[in-house]
């Protein structure tokens, strides 16, 4: 692992946005989850690595309800953003996804122009008077996302047209239009060659400034390369969740070691 | 003594079959044993034994089958030409092609043993000659694919050796049948559409073209006999042609709203317990027979508009276009759903997602992503339901109107093009009357209107289906 340079541990804030307790999710039978303990801090990027099926993504969906949608799949356990716990009834799933955004594995724009796709969460959530603002929005996130100057001139072509990459970085563009708090990305460069993974994680690294970012990747060298935090997922526990240098250089846990050498998963 | 005949022939063109079968199944069993033996002897086959005996029941059974089926076709027509030429010289001398197949219907109904009054001797001769020649023919027809099957077996007996390739020659006869059957179809479209064609150029040689494509009145009543006092039939297509597009205009405000939110409702909002009883019922609706409709539009819409009519004094006709095209409506609700169902169900899950991971709700997800995104399928199924409400039959039939009038109320009586075919095409028809002939060029429209709406629907089906994969 010769490209596994550690990035700069600054951490932005040692406060934390969401913290997890107990958290155990089922689907159906399956105890997918099992007693998660987790403290996800403001301005930060936090890593989730593990094996495929060890329950990093369940966790992720946990965060912003997505688990909702799926019919069999039950949450049990706290988990509190800025102190309110998400799964009480008097929140609403609505709009803690406004507050928490998303980025999906595989790019996925709407049949729609790249502005209306960017435009999107704006709309529905009323966040704009005018026509001007929207357009201020429209820019401000295309150019958090380093996706402005590639299209500037061709907002109203359809943002199924554009590049893998270039799809990607709109999706996260339409997920910062609606100003989240916490961002999370669902392993965003998995489909993706590496000079967009190069551009999305250097993309990632500039929204640390503003936003807590959670990414669940398979690629270690991806988590010690953008992460300032890990946490190390097998067979639906929490093994090991610290500081990434001390991860991926002094492992706690023996799994975690293993993992990180390559003798499972 | 006739009855026994019948018979005859019947357990001879059984047996025929049965004797085809067993050859075949012999040729199997012959070929597969000699290429076992090939093979027991240490010679390497190009084809597995499986194929020389199928390659056999193959050669076998279809030429027996082709001469067989030919054989019943034709034998008819070749028997009462011989009994027509051993008449009494002169019998048939100067009778017009109708009264000489009389002739030939009554010998066929006394060689059945169904004899009425007293026929002349020369024609209960002419029946007894009839089965005999019929009895000739099936004994001839046994003889006939008995010699073709031995033939036949023997020589695909002679063929198997380790170089056969018996695969190939399999393979290519059933290649053979499979393109025998996809072009079923397609000779039985050009024949429909010949047929169509020829019947409306004889009827555009009686009625100019210009008056039916553009004429507005539709009174299709012709004198049959020549001093019969009856006005001279008007045949413009328009009001028909009016009456039926009133019809599928109810007919699509009923189910396209309906189907559409029950699709939508069930695709997105629906318990999985609600959907799981809602969709077989709704897809039994699909499968109520057009008559069933039928029933329901004249004996309980129909009547609950004409009270409501008297109720409200507005004029209200008994045969409304409103009662025949709401219950085509209903009919084509599950078409719509169905439809509807599928193309929301092929958004892909992402798409979803992303919206939802947005903080849109389920309805934002829906009016925004999903139905954009399945708009082309749901334009597509729309269009094919159009095509099926304007070739509807039965329900128009019962419960719309006949005289044709040329108005756009749907609270008047209108007849449709299909419900003029029937009535032109019911009853006593002469084949060389404009009368009988209107119905073939109206077929001939409404096969243009329809076809022309179902090819616009593939098209845009079509066309934009690849832009979301």
């Amino acid at each position: 692992m010769n490209d596994m340079r550690i990035a700069e541990r600054t951490v932005g804030t040692n406060a934390a946005k969401i913290s997890a307790r107990g958290v155990q999710v089922y689907y159906g039978e399956t105890h997918a989850l099992k007693d998660v303990d987790v403290d996800i801090l403001d301005r930060t990027v936090t890593a989730f690595i593990g094996p495929s099926g060890c329950g990093k993504s369940t966790f992720l969906r946990c965060l912003n309800r997505m688990n909702d949608t799926v019919a069999i799949a039950r949450v049990e356990g706290t988990i509190l953003l800025d102190g309110q716990d998400i799964y009480d009834k008097r929140i609403d799933p609505v709009q803690l996804r406004a507050k928490v955004g998303m980025v999906f594995q595989k790019p996925n724009p709407f049949p729609k122009s790249i502005y209306d796709n960017v435009a999107y969460g704006p709309k529905i959530h009323g966040l704009t008077r005018n026509k001007g603002e929207l357009d201020e929005i429209v820019e401000s996130s295309l150019r958090k996302a380093a996706l402005w100057n590639e299209v500037k001139g061709r907002l109203n072509d359809p943002g199924t047209g554009l590049s893998g990459g270039q799809q990607q970085r709109l999706c996260i563009a339409r997920a910062v239009a609606t100003s989240p708090e916490v961002l999370l990305m669902d392993e965003p460069c998995s489909a993706l060659d590496p000079i967009a993974t190069a551009q999305v994680e250097e993309l990632i690294d500039e929204l640390r400034e503003n936003y807590a970012v959670v990414i669940v990747t398979h690629s270690m060298q991806q988590a010690a390369r953008v992460s300032q935090r890990t946490a190390f997922f097998h067979l639906g526990n929490l093994v090991e969740y610290g500081e990434t240098g001390q991860i991926f250089t002094n492992p706690k846990d023996t799994r975690t070691e293993s993992y990180i050498t390559g003798r499972i998963g | 003594m006739f009855p026994q005949a019948a018979d005859w022939v019947r357990s001879m063109t059984t047996f025929a079959f049965a004797l085809l079968f067993l050859a075949s199944v012999a040729g199997y069993l012959l070929n597969l044993r000699a290429a076992r033996q090939l093979q027991g002897s240490g010679a390497r086959l190009h084809s597995l034994a499986g194929f020389h005996g199928g390659f056999s029941f193959l050669v076998v059974l279809v030429p027996g089958f082709i001469v067989l089926i030919l054989w019943l076709l034709l034998q008819g027509a070749v028997i009462n030409a011989l009994v027509l030429r051993s008449l009494p010289p002169g019998t048939t001398d100067g009778l017009d092609p109708g009264a000489v197949q009389l002739i030939v219907a009554e010998i066929r109904q006394i060689a059945g043993g169904r004899i009425f009054g007293t026929p002349e001797q020369w024609k209960i001769d002419a029946a007894a000659r009839l089965t005999a020649l019929r009895d000739t023919s099936a004994t001839l027809m046994v003889v006939v694919v008995g010699v073709m099957s031995a033939v036949l077996l023997i020589l695909s007996r002679m063929r198997v050796s380790p170089d056969f390739r018996a695969r190939q020659g399999t393979e290519a006869i059933v290649n053979g049948l499979m393109i025998f059957c996809s072009t079923v179809a397609i000779f039985t479209t050009i024949g429909i559409i010949a047929s169509l064609v020829v019947e409306t150029w004889r009827f555009f040689g009686m009625v100019p073209w210009y008056d039916f494509l553009f004429g507005l009145r539709w009174e299709p009543q012709m004198p049959i006999r020549a001093d019969q006092i009856a006005a001279v039939g008007a045949f413009g297509w328009v009001p028909v042609f009016v009456g039926t597009l009133v019809i599928t205009v109810v007919a699509m405000t009923v189910a396209v709203p309906v189907g559409l939110f029950s699709a939508i409702y069930l695709n997105e909002f629906a318990s999985p317990r609600f959907r799981a009883v809602a969709k077989p019922l709704l897809e039994i609706l699909a499968g109520v027979p057009t008559v069933v409709y039928g029933f329901f539009a004249v004996l309980v819409i129909a009547p609950a508009l004409r009270d409501f009519g008297v109720w409200s004094g507005l004029p209200i006709a008994s045969n409304t276009a409103l009662a025949a095209g709401s219950v085509t409506g209903v009919m084509l609700i599950p078409f719509i759903s169905s439809f509807a169902d599928d193309t929301l169900s092929a958004v892909p899950r992402a798409l979803r997602d992303g919206a939802l991971a947005l903080g849109a709700t389920r309805g934002e997800t829906v009016i925004t992503v999903l139905f954009p995104a399945a708009i082309p399928g749901i334009v597509g199924g729309i269009l094919l339901a159009v095509s099926r409400a304007i070739g509807e039959t039965m329900i128009v039939v019962m419960a719309a109107g006949l005289i044709a009038k040329l108005t756009i109320n749907p609270l008047d009586s209108v007849t449709t093009v299909t419900v003029q075919i029937v009535t032109l095409l019911i009853g006593d028809t002469a084949f060389d009357s404009p009368k009988t002939l209107a119905a073939f060029a109206l077929g001939l429209m409404l096969f243009v209107v329809t076809l022309g709406i179902n090819v616009l629907a593939l098209r845009i089906v079509r066309k934009y289906r690849e832009i979301y994969d």
